[in-house]
């Protein structure tokens, strides 16, 4: 049974109100609790590790759901789950984790994410993190997400996190093969002490791969990000990385993005700017009655939108 | 209505303090419509600017229906009814139109999209467009009139709001700053064009920082056609140069 702080962990993470539509596994404090598999979309756990293998069948349309909720102290847990979306098939999968720290011990979440998007596939993928408590105790969040797009297929990342995550480590790695394209939309905050790092690492492999990296950040306090976003085309794809951050009080933005090409046709372009919140612009929403409090948050939350 | 009593302006720069205006003192009633003209950095803006609270004048002083608002920030006079259509309004990343005409309209009664209509973006098209570098100036413009439009300020203060628009659109704009005009209301326009000039009741000639000329527009106008003699004529080392106009 999931309780009210479940409840409210899972609507922060995947959005979901009662009972998640279409497939779902919901693991919580280390372990499976929910599970409901469909007929081309099945979930089964892992027998050697823990996790979770989704094989979704060829030419399948439909959604999954597999969040994570942390409701204990002093807790860690790994996890490592395989997606396999099969050819031609249509894919929106919700993944996140949210974490409620009660206690003053350290609450830690390292997710391994092994996907595949093969030929012709389409995956919409979102992973919300989310963090709360009022003790002591830490919400630590890793993900590493490894992908594989298949010639032909499609897909897009949307990973999040704007509050409460204490320290976050992210890894995300991703091949695409002729035809592939692959869009990665980040958006991070941190605030306090919180630190977050971002590694992305793209292959463009061959012919007419795409990618795409738009990375927005707001760091404040005296928080730390880094941000390494790597875009390297062997074959003659094309790529964009974009990194942009407001950076507030006393907090450090690190943006280092490379390109790195070994293919004459290849086309790769990165912008990458930190700066604070432009003075018209606060100017502008003041001149339309808004205190600079309202002000400035109204152009974070477009910024992160 | 809104009263600039002896303004001064000084602006920090690179090269120290700078004056930017001396003396400035205008009366605007309301019910009127006013245009300020005056040849480009004579400080047209930097009027309007003190009057939204954004530049702080070095002396002189600011009232709003009788009350000195000088020492009122930029949001406080917002909240009185003071509202000013930006020269160069900035870009906001991932902001949409429809947030921009809310937060405007938070202040003034009911929200709809007819402002946008009224300015020639059709909302369908637009509520959902981001303010950022993928509109054009002249989109970026027109959405700013229509953020006024939607803010509906007793004092609307328009700064060179035909720049950057088409022709078609621009006979829309002349069109919706007049009939928005109302008897309470207090239009001041920035402008250059004729066609603006020839809708208010009157011109303020700003001129080095100070006004230079004000009156009746029908008085002004030929005077100011008159005086504008540009020394940029005679100047030209190309050869060759067969008609010169007057650039400002
Ligand atoms: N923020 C500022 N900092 C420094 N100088 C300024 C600033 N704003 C305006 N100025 C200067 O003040 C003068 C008047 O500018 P402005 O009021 O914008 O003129 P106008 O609107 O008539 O073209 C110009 O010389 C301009 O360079
Ligand atoms: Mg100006």
């Amino acid at each position: 049974m999931l309780t009210a702080l479940d409840k409210k962990l899972l609507q922060e993470v995947a959005d979901l109100h009662g009972e998640p539509p279409g497939a779902f596994n919901i693991r919580k404090d280390g372990k499976g609790i929910e599970r409901r598999s469909l007929e081309g979309i099945e979930i089964i756990p892992k027998k050697d590790q823990p996790g979770i293998d989704v094989i979704v069948a060829p030419g399948k349309k439909g959604t999954v759901h597999i969040p994570v909720i942390m409701t204990e102290t002093d807790l860690s847990d790994l996890v490592y789950n395989k997606i396999d979306v099969g050819r031609e098939a249509d894919i929106n999968l919700v993944a996140g984790c949210g974490i409620h720290n009660p206690g003053s011990g350290n609450t830690r979440h390292d997710g391994v994410h092994e996907i595949i998007v093969r030929q012709g596939a389409r995956l919409i993928y979102t992973e919300k993190h989310f963090g709360e408590g009022d003790k002591e105790g830490k919400r630590l969040l890793n993900p590493k997400t490894v992908l594989v797009i298949e010639e032909g297929g499609y897909a897009e990342l949307e990973l999040v996190q704007i509050r409460g995550v204490d320290q976050t480590k992210r890894v995300t790695e991703a091949e695409v093969k002729a035809g592939g394209r692959l869009v990665i939309y980040e958006r991070l905050l941190t605030d306090g002490e919180q630190t977050a790092d971002s590694d992305v690492l793209v292959k463009l492999m061959a012919e007419e791969s795409t990618a795409r990296i738009v990375s927005r950040s707001v760091a404040q306090g005296s928080s730390k990000q880094n941000f390494y976003p790597r875009l390297l085309a062997y074959g003659a794809g094309r790529g964009h990385v974009e990194c942009d951050s407001i950076i507030m009080d006393q907090a450090t933005v690190r943006s280092v993005p490379e390109i790195w090409a070994e293919n004459s046709e290849a086309e790769l372009v990165h912008e990458a700017a930190i700066g604070k919140i432009a003075g018209e612009q606060l100017i502008k929403l003041m001149a339309l009655g808004l205190t600079d409090e309202e002000a400035e948050e109204a152009i974070i939350s477009g910024f992160l939108k | 209505m809104l009263l600039l009593d002896n303004i001064s302006l000084e602006l920090e720069t690179d090269q120290g303090k700078v004056p930017i205006l001396h003396d400035v003192s205008l009366n605007m009633d309301a019910g009127k419509m006013y245009a300020l003209t005056g040849p480009n950095g004579s400080g047209k803006s930097s009027v309007a600017r003190v009057a939204m609270g954004i530049y702080k004048q070095t002396s002189g002083k600011v009232f709003y229906n009788g009350e000195d608002i000088s020492e009122l920030n930029i949001s406080e006079r917002a909240r009185r009814g003071i509202g000013y259509a930006f020269q160069h309004p900035p870009r906001f990343k991932g902001m949409p139109v429809k947030d921009m005409l809310e937060m405007a309209m938070k202040h003034a009664d009911g929200v709809n999209c007819q402002v946008l209509r009224d300015i020639g973006l059709c909302p369908e098209d637009y509520l959902e467009r981001t303010l950022d570098n993928s509109l054009s100036g002249g989109e970026i413009k027109r959405i700013e009139i229509a953020t006024i439009l939607a803010q509906n300020p007793k004092v609307r203060i328009f700064d060179e709001p035909e720049a950057g628009i088409d022709l078609w659109s621009f006979e829309q704009l002349i069109d919706v700053i007049g009939s928005s005009h109302r008897e309470d209301t207090v239009t001041v326009v920035i402008s250059h064009q004729e066609k603006i000039l020839n809708m208010v009741d009157e011109i303020v000639l700003i001129k080095d920082g100070t006004v230079n000329m004000r009156g009746d527009r029908d008085t002004i106008w030929p005077q100011i056609k008159e005086s504008a003699e540009c020394s940029c004529r005679s100047n030209c080392r190309l050869e060759g140069e067969i008609y010169a106009d007057c650039p400002r």
